[in-house]
């Protein structure tokens, strides 16, 4: 292989490298969900039809948080064959926080820091052999963190 | 530039806890700049996580994840000297990634 011919079959490798990870992207994430601006909307937009309370569900959050801009929050679930956690913010102008799914020995846990625009409840719904489980816990704000 | 990703894989009494920091705007196109223009989203949407090549974790993120997102997981597969890599894609068909070894602690 000449250098001319290198260069060209190393630009091609490299633009497939790159457009590859953007169409697995579009096809991946949820935009209908996303993009919901009512819990109901995103609930759907998930796949979720209806959830039941369940104490199995450890949401851990402050009750009261100086800056929405950065709330940390904890999620463990303890019902079997849990494959994923979605995080909601029902007053969130986009409410659909993250979808976090679960493969291959990853406990269902996971800790992150999240936006809050105002004083809101906040919603943990956990997807378990097909069918969605929940909890919820009000966090009031004192700055909001939605710009 | 800093690191665009942090990451510690700490194995602990068969738990390994997988801490990541990532650095990112998190922009959510709501926000408006000094000369009040509104600044276009630019946000993480997907952060993938594999344990020796094999994927553990598929994180689809919106606009509400913090600004230079943070992350705790953890994995009851691996053990120290394991693999734990980590990738985001974000909005503006950006990506990053960072490979470590599961250290015992």
């Amino acid at each position: 292989m000449n250098r001319r011919t290198w260069i060209a079959s190393a630009l091609a490798l490299g633009a497939v490298a790159i457009s590859l990870p953007l169409r697995a992207l579009a096809a991946v994430w949820n935009k209908a969900a996303f993009e919901a601006e009512h819990v109901d909307q995103a609930l759907k937009g998930l796949g979720v039809a209806q959830s039941g309370l369940s104490r199995d569900i450890l949401l851990t959050a402050p009750d009261m948080a100086e800056n929405g801009a950065i709330v940390q929050i904890e999620v463990e679930s303890r019902i079997p064959g849990t494959e994923a956690i979605a995080i909601l913010v029902e007053k969130n102008p986009t409410p659909l926080i993250a979808n976090f799914i679960f493969s291959n020995g990853a406990d269902p846990y996971v800790v992150t820091r999240i936006k809050m625009a105002e004083t809101s409840e906040l919603k943990a719904i956990v997807k378990a052999g097909g069918q969605y489980y929940t909890v919820t816990k009000k966090v009031e704000v004192a700055l909001g963190g939605c710009g | 530039m800093a690191d665009l990703i942090k990451i510690r894989a700490r194995f602990k009494e068969g738990v390994t806890e997988i801490k990541v920091l990532m650095s990112h705007p998190m922009e959510t196109g709501r926000r408006k700049n000094d000369f009040d223009e509104l600044v276009p989203a630019h946000f993480i949407q997907l952060v993938t996580a594999t344990l020796n090549g094999k994927p553990v974790l598929e994180a689809q993120w919106g606009t509400g994840v913090s600004k230079n997102p943070y992350l705790t997981f953890r994995l009851r597969s691996a053990k120290p000297g394991d693999k734990v890599a980590i990738t985001w894609h974000d909005n503006k068909g950006q990506s990053n990634g960072i490979e470590t070894t599961v250290e015992a602690a």
